[in-house]
């Protein structure tokens, strides 16, 4: 291929957006950290921007509100991830030991709620964990157990509830594929060594499909470490969930309930730091125990 | 295996699949009763069908408001995650390609993109939208969503995968240009990746909730996901809205299910692409 205008040509239109909705946005935000609103005299006058180095930093790092919202996206994080991977793996691993019947049926019913926008998803369990509406509250109330889906030990795991069920058959499938990809010939001789079906699984396939089961754990985070959408819904709903659980809500509500933009722009930047280090961190952890 | 084991198996595979459809199930079921079967949670009762009652609520209310929201979803999703799936698998084959300086490093910038929280961009994508004059307009929601940097990504191993080397350079020496040659022949191979990323983001786009919510505010202009989430912080205070949140829940999930449906063969070798490398 020679024409070097039609490489152009090609690009040009992604590397557009890329600098319109990624890089210049990035670069706003850095700048935005590092300046604020500053009012002249006795609050007369016009407001000025100035720069104001590393004070909205200390603003936020010193907010007790933001510090509680990164310990529960942390928290969350906790619960979820490992769950949600183990759980697909395992589902997968057994939709492909070949014992498993209606292989096909089962795994349209499991990938089915990826198809259901996460504002719905979390509106249906919203409803499920509604006393008077849910036939599950109903049902654990006939067995004399009440319990509250949405109460103060209760609600970051209800959220959990939502994220795994929302993913599941989503990652089982990216499982799955990676697991139909391992040659037979492998699968064979381990069975030849008398490995039985379990730890066949284990210390067999799973490590096959290493490189899938990193793909979706940075995946899960980064997109766990956004949490926005459920809490925002549940929030109008339940009194546990303040207007800045999560880092994202705690920047949507310092950008456009308090208008504070230095704030939020700086918890922005902390965020993406954030998930950056937790990224390469997963990266540099996982390419170590390979290389052992 | 052990008839113990096989029926593990099965109990296992069998009880998460109920986990995952029982909601949807109860989805389907709440949007045929009304307001006061709903509060009985007496689902299973037969006495109360007023699906089409619901229905017929559900676009009447606000003055149809919800039929415009119907709209508005399927215009942000169908047109923005086809004009994105042309951007992004153009440029992911233009990475397989071509060779020019500092392409890796150029590639690493797209999959870094892929990384960066959508809510870190919000705040400053507001304010450039409010210079432009772009905020609660249709551009604001629209313009974003078709940066797409995973279907790049998707594109070059479709690219690597589905175009052969030599049937370019067949078409160079008949002595067709570089872009015709794209458009004529390239395109159609890739045709299962375009679907591919076009169902990705088809998605993503028709789950989009946080950029609406930033950037508009006239209720006219909003996709169902944040019209519905309007509705119901509106039911706490007027319980008619809830069958109406839970009918336009069902309305809402149907044409992604379809979607997912009739193109399941191309969306599970996009997958594949994406895990296995």
């Amino acid at each position: 291929m020679r024409s070097k205008l039609a490489c152009a040509v090609l690009m040009a239109p992604f590397f557009l957006l890329l600098t319109a909705v990624f890089l210049v946005p990035v670069g706003t935000a850095v700048w935005l950290s590092f300046f604020g609103a500053d009012q002249p005299g006795l609050g007369f006058g016009p407001e000025r921007t100035v720069f104001v180095g590393l004070r909205s930093y200390v603003a936020v790092l010193s907010d007790p509100t933001f510090l509680n919202s990164m310990l529960t996206v942390v928290l969350y994080c906790l619960i979820y991830i490992p769950l949600m991977v183990v759980g697909a793996l395992t589902l997968a691993l057994l939709l492909d030991s070949g014992v498993a019947k209606l292989r096909s049926w089962a795994q349209m019913g499991l990938y089915l709620p990826h198809a259901v926008p996460g504002i719905i998803a979390a509106l249906i369990w919203l409803y499920l964990y509604t006393p008077g509406i849910s036939p599950i509250i109903d049902l654990f109330a006939k067995a004399d157990i009440r319990i509250n889906f949405l109460g103060v030990d209760t609600v970051l795991p209800s959220i959990v509830n939502i994220a795994l069920w929302s993913n599941l058959g989503y990652n089982m499938v990216i499982f799955y594929a990676a697991l139909q990809a391992v040659p037979r010939e492998v699968l064979e001789a381990a069975v030849v060594d008398g490995a039985g079906p379990v730890k066949q699984a284990v210390r067999i396939k799973a490590p096959l499909v290493r490189a899938a089961i990193v793909t979706v754990t940075m995946f899960t985070l980064i997109w766990a470490l956004q949490l926005f959408t459920e809490p925002v819904l549940l929030n109008q709903s339940s009194p546990m969930i303040s207007a800045r659980f999560s880092p994202s809500m705690y920047i949507y509500d310092a950008a456009f309930t308090r208008n504070n933009y230095g704030l939020a722009a700086a918890a922005s930047v902390i965020l993406l730091a954030f998930t950056i280090a937790l990224s390469y961190g997963v990266t540099r952890w996982t390419n170590r125990r390979a290389a052992r | 295996m052990t008839l113990l084991g096989r029926t593990t198996v099965n109990l296992v595979v069998g009880i998460s699949v109920l986990y995952t459809l029982l909601p949807v199930l109860w989805l389907l079921l709440a949007a045929t009763k009304n307001v006061d079967a709903l509060f009985q949670s007496d689902l299973l009762s037969l006495g109360d069908f007023s699906f089409t009652d619901n229905v017929k609520n559900l676009f009447a209310m606000d003055k149809g408001l919800y039929s415009r929201w119907y709209l508005n979803s399927v215009l942000y999703a169908v047109v923005g995650a086809a004009a994105s799936a042309f951007i992004s698998v153009a440029c992911g084959y233009a990475f397989d390609k071509y060779s020019f300086r500092h392409k890796e490093k150029l590639f690493g910038l797209v999959l870094a993109a892929v990384m960066v929280p959508q809510t870190v961009l919000a705040l400053p994508l507001y304010l450039m939208a409010s210079e432009a004059g772009l905020v609660n307009t249709f551009w604001a929601v629209f313009i974003p969503v078709l940066f797409n940097p995973f279907g790049v990504y998707l594109g070059r191993i479709f690219s690597q995968g589905y175009v052969p080397d030599e049937v370019l350079e067949a078409a160079r020496i008949d002595g067709a240009g570089d872009l015709a040659t794209y458009f004529r022949v390239a395109l159609r191979m890739l045709g299962p990746g375009v679907v591919t990323v076009f169902l990705f983001q088809l998605t993503a786009i028709w789950n989009n909730f946080f950029l609406p919510m930033v950037m508009l505010s006239d209720q006219k202009l909003y996709p169902v996901s944040l019209g519905l989430y309007q509705w119901n912080s509106a039911a706490s205070v007027s319980p008619e809205y809830y069958p109406v949140v839970i009918t336009g829940s069902l309305l809402a999930v149907l044409p992604l299910i379809l979607a997912f449906q009739l193109l399941q063969r191309f969306w599970r070798a996009g997958l594949t692409a994406g895990a296995v490398k």
